[in-house]
């Protein structure tokens, strides 16, 4: 766990922010947190820790929770709200959320980037793209599409991508047809060679032709375009994903930390996000700022042409009971 | 009153001396083991109030015990490995002149020092599709494709075998010194062949460290957890994989801390079946 401070040291408010380290973390705080500290005048203390939710529980559960605000999946915010262990939010104190579309946001959640799961491939195995593959569809044809192929090992868009593969459309996923979408599932998982649990191993599976088509999140892959990889990817049928900002529950600094949450989602600190990372802004009206680049939103998961062709992950439906059973076949799934 | 033997006395100063010396010892180990397994074992029988429902869901649902099954499974198998790669190892270290029995033990001790994720990660670039082993493989024509030695149960247990080898080689290795040589010799002048006293007198000797080797690979695979989730593909589910995935993603810390807990049950009776046959003091390597 690193803990960084951002400036003004001096600054008499002061809040605890969490996110999930490494480059994002590093991105966010040159494109959101630096300057949110700096117009708030206000002191960003930072942690880092990969998996926030068991954490989150723990801090709760101890009447003294020392963090303020977390960056973590949609679905940990959400049933952090139902079972008391992130605060409810006023919307009446965050105006800048407005702008952005109702399911963007909940109770207990505002979305903070969007990152996508795509289907990516090995251009040296599809090397035209006439003739690569492009759909879930493809993705379950082995016969059409023969090679070897990598899903995550968790259920979360891995059972969007089989409904999409059987033929259902993005916009009529939910809820989610549970038994059709495993049904699906156990057709490819005999091509299934590795069920990858971390973003790094995905890309090294199709960086190393460990596999040749597998699905990840886009920055991944967009990682390995830049170094060179013959490797690419399509937004065609994506899952799109968002992290989002949630308090915890008796925050030792609730004001500030509400404070932060507007300014987190301002247009052009949004904006800037996608100048260091390959994610996207979750507030639309960052696309109108003028700061990103014609070349640049082409590129980005939240941007209206892509965000378009693919699907919206409803974590509402994934913390409901029927998405928390989802989740807990997956292992019995996965072990079979 | 009568007076005491200064002797006694002598004595109970010293075990009241020996208590304040551990007393630091004992207060980690009450801080850091027994409180926090006690609060385990507490959180597996608690959901709102006294339940059995953690325990009732191991024996019920599917994925659980076919993940013990598995574990063990790979457990007896990496154990056997283990014995049949480290106990000629052990034997060539205790049986070598110097500097060569510590050139051989270097050997097994340097890997040892080696981080286990960087060890895993080694097998997953030997073994992988593109991998070392199955390019010279081709390279000599043996294979046309290439073989999945990783990804699945086989890689688990090649990496595992390795990282758990000195586990096995050091205490064979402790056991095998201390075999006086002349028992060999007598053997031999009494008319057994090489293998015949290898057989009868030195093997039977070497028990207690074949026995505390077993163990000790057996339990410590029992609770491995890098390495399945690295050269598993996802599909060799371990134990502690079940308890990872029961904190982290059903946040069901009732149930895996009643995982835990029968993992920890499981591993006691093994301890308390091998200390039967042999005292521990004896396994860890005392006379």
């Amino acid at each position: 766990m690193a803990l960084m401070s951002t400036v003004p040291a001096f600054a008499a408010e002061q809040m605890l922010f969490v996110s999930q380290g490494g480059a994002y973390q590093k991105a966010q705080t040159i494109a959101i947190l630096d300057p949110a500290a700096k117009k708030l005048g206000i002191t960003i203390n930072q942690d880092s820790v990969p998996d926030a939710w068991p954490i989150m529980r723990s801090q709760v559960a101890t009447g003294k929770p020392t963090w303020d605000v977390v960056d973590v999946a949609t679905n940990f915010c959400l049933r952090g709200g139902e079972q008391g262990i992130v605060e409810k939010l006023d919307f009446s104190k965050i105006p800048n959320a407005a702008a952005m579309p109702a399911e963007y946001r909940s109770d207990y959640s505002i979305a903070y980037e969007f990152y996508s799961s795509v289907m990516g491939y090995s251009l040296k195995k599809f090397p035209d793209a006439a003739t690569a593959p492009k759909t879930w569809a493809d993705f379950w044809d082995v016969k059409k599409f023969p090679g070897r192929r990598s899903l995550r090992n968790n259920p979360l868009a891995t059972l969007e991508a089989a409904l999409m593969a059987d033929g259902v459309a993005p916009d009529k996923l939910y809820p989610l047809d549970v038994d059709r979408a495993f049904k699906k599932l156990e057709e490819i998982k005999p091509n299934i060679t590795v069920w990858w649990t971390s973003g790094a191993q995905s890309a090294q599976l199709l960086n190393d032709g460990e596999v040749d088509m597998v699905m990840a999140w886009n920055g991944r892959i967009s990682a390995l375009v830049k170094e060179g990889a013959k490797v690419t990817y399509t937004y065609n049928q994506g899952i799109l994903q968002s992290t989002s900002l949630c308090v915890l529950k008796g925050a030792p600094n609730l004001p500030t930390a509400i404070k932060f949450l507007n300014e987190a989602v301002d247009p052009v600190h949004q904006a800037n996000l996608p100048m260091q990372i390959d994610y996207g802004p979750a507030n639309p009206k960052a696309y109108d700022t003028g700061v990103i680049p014609a070349a640049r939103v082409k590129e980005l998961p939240s941007a209206p042409e892509n965000a378009k062709a693919q699907a919206l992950m409803s974590y509402a439906w994934w913390t409901s009971a029927a998405g928390e059973a989802a989740e807990k076949r997956w292992l019995a799934f996965a072990q079979k | 009153m009568s007076a005491i033997d200064p002797s006694l006395r002598y004595l109970r100063r010293e075990q009241g001396l020996m208590l304040l010396l551990a007393s630091p010892a004992v207060i980690v180990i009450v801080a850091l083991v027994v409180l926090p397994v006690g609060w385990l074992m507490g959180q597996s029988f608690y959901d709102g109030g006294f339940t059995l429902e953690h325990y009732k869901r191991i024996f019920s649902e599917d994925i659980y015990w076919r993940s013990f099954l598995l574990t063990f499974r790979i457990a007896f198998t990496v154990t056997v490995l283990t014995l049949i790669l480290g106990y000629p190892v052990a034997y060539a270290a205790a049986h070598a002149k110097r500097p060569w029995d510590m050139l051989i033990l270097s050997f097994v001790i340097l890997p040892f020092w080696t981080s286990v994720l960087v060890r895993a990660y080694a097998w997953l670039v030997l073994l992988q599709r593109t991998g070392v082993a199955n390019q010279v493989l081709e390279r000599f024509g043996l294979i046309s494709d290439p073989l999945a030695l990783v990804h699945n149960e086989l890689g688990t247990v090649i990496a595992t075998v390795h990282i758990l080898l000195p586990f096995m080689v050091l205490p064979l290795y402790s056991t095998m010194q201390k075999i006086p040589r002349e028992l060999m010799l007598a053997g031999a002048s009494l008319g057994g062949g090489p293998l015949h006293t290898f057989l009868r007198v030195f093997l039977p000797l070497s028990l207690p460290g074949v026995v505390a080797g077993l163990t000790l690979v057996f339990v410590l695979t029992l609770g491995f957890y890098i390495t399945p989730e690295l050269l598993g593909g996802g599909r060799t589910i371990m134990i502690s994989m079940v308890v990872s995935r029961n904190v982290e993603l059903y946040n069901q810390w009732g149930a895996a801390s009643a995982i835990g807990v029968v993992l920890l049950v499981c591993v006691l009776a093994i301890f308390m079946l091998v200390s039967r046959i042999i005292p521990l003091d004896k396994m860890l390597g005392q006379k």
